[in-house]
């Protein structure tokens, strides 16, 4: 059973969608104790930074991520992925989750139109199981002003957007994060959440 | 890079997919979901459902193709027509949508896209516009279908949709809509020109050129069609092999 974390943000019901469609069994919930006995655990967002940070500490789950974070696969997606780096600078400095060494920033202006908004194509920057039947040319759907600044050994993919934009992160074990949504990129996407709730490790 | 995105479009009345020719003699084409998941299996990097159902009846019937649709496609879902409110918004968003497009009800209270956009974000507000030239290089802005003329200049209101916290246009042009010429290139590309928003041409496509054409002569984002893919004269597939071979990135 993959745990969902409902912790008042959006678009929780399209990773469930996905989920189902993919065979897999999953629920959307705020209880520790579920939580904690889920197979593995993804961490939706949408939204601002500060405000995801105030809802789980309201929902007082963080304790109960950063557990399950250090026990079992774990995936954060989107602003997902943002609250498990250490900080974010969007509407003043705030600490996140701190499971993945960096921090959130604006993306540079480049000149390029913010958000980073469509399908954009994913460089890998080392193998990673997610990657499992993925081909060179494999495109992803990105929403996002703000991005991931990591380093290197924390980059799995990234795209290029003026920048390069981190994409998929990881904290080496089985913590990982997408900037972009697999539960809205296609058959891609699905094959990246189908390898994700096939990993073995945890 | 981002991809151009290719972008199907389904107007929906009473729960069936129809299509009209510049807005009128409307003929109904089938099962949205059905569509939808025909669309995604072609490739569409977004689809759009464009609700022409005017009843307060014909809203729950949008939100439940949304529904089901959302269990199938995972693709980014767009829902326009009719959003008036907030509360139209989030009802919308919470049925599955990624974004709404909201077209007659901004011009009229262009406040419902600030109000929208802090709210669920920039990103997922797309503003319709509907225009029409009254001269070379000037355009009004059409609303109820193309129905009513506001007076209102296209370059200022799109400026003022940026403004407000738009985070996308879709520009459809009347002049050119079910005319099957190609898009409206000149409308386009002045659009183009005066935001640092996406936009998405739409109205017009007729052949499998025009929408290279579009990307090639202008620096919009994505494309729409609705009866072009509607009577699978094109698929989208065939669109993204056309693009490709001529350069342009598409997924």
């Amino acid at each position: 059973m993959i745990a969902i974390i409902d912790y008042g943000a959006g678009n929780i019901f399209s990773v469930k969608n996905a989920l189902d469609f993919l065979g897999v069994k999953s629920a959307l919930t705020s209880d520790p104790g579920e939580i904690l006995s889920a197979d593995k655990v993804i961490l939706p967002g949408v939204g601002a930074f500060q405000w995801a940070m105030d809802k789980l500490e309201e929902s007082g789950l963080v304790d109960t991520v950063k557990k399950a974070a250090s026990e079992k696969p774990f995936m954060g997606i989107c602003l997902g992925m943002q609250l498990l780096f250490c900080k974010s600078f969007e509407f003043g400095e705030r600490e996140g989750l701190g499971l993945i060494k960096g921090y959130v920033d604006r993306i540079p202006d480049t000149g390029l139109v913010i958000p980073h908004m469509g399908w954009n194509k994913l460089e890998y920057n080392r193998q990673c199981p997610l990657f499992e039947g993925l081909g060179e040319d494999e495109y992803v759907y990105f929403v996002h002003s703000y991005q991931a600044y990591c380093g290197d050994e924390a980059l799995n993919a990234y795209v290029e957007y003026g920048s390069k934009i981190p994409a998929v992160v990881s904290d080496g074990r089985f913590v990982y994060g997408c900037q972009f949504h697999p539960e809205k990129s296609g058959q891609t996407g699905l094959r990246i959440l189908k390898n994700f709730v096939s990993l073995k490790e945890g | 890079m981002l991809a151009k995105r290719i972008i199907p479009c389904l107007d929906v009345r009473d729960g069936k997919v129809v299509k009209g020719v510049n807005f009128e003699g409307i003929k109904e084409v089938g099962d949205p979901v059905e569509c939808a998941y025909e669309y995604n299996l072609q490739g569409a990097d977004e689809i759009v459902f464009y609700d022409i159902t005017a009843s307060h009846e014909g809203r729950g019937v949008i939100l439940d193709v949304v529904r089901e649709t959302a269990k199938k496609v995972f693709v980014p879902l767009t829902v326009g027509g009719g959003i008036k409110t907030v509360d139209d918004i989030r009802n919308t968003l919470r049925a599955g949508a990624d974004k709404v497009s909201v077209n007659s009800q901004a011009v009229q209270n262009p406040q419902l896209i600030k109000e929208g956009a802090d709210i669920f974000g920039s990103q997922c507000i797309c503003v319709g516009v509907d225009a029409k030239a009254i001269s070379p290089n000037k355009w009004t802005v059409y609303i109820n279908g193309g129905r009513i003329d506001m007076g209102v200049d296209l370059i200022d209101w799109v400026k003022k949709c940026e403004a407000l916290g738009a985070g996308e246009i879709c520009l459809n042009s009347i002049d050119t809509d079910g005319v099957r010429g190609g898009f409206d290139l000149p409308m386009l590309k002045a659009v183009v020109d005066a935001v640092n928003i996406p936009v998405i041409a739409s109205g017009g496509a007729g052949k499998l050129g025009d929408f290279a054409e579009a990307f090639e002569k202008t620096d919009c984002s994505a494309a729409l069609a609705a009866s072009l893919f509607h009577f699978k004269e094109l698929t989208v597939q065939q669109v993204k092999d056309d693009c490709r071979s001529k350069g342009i990135i598409v997924r």
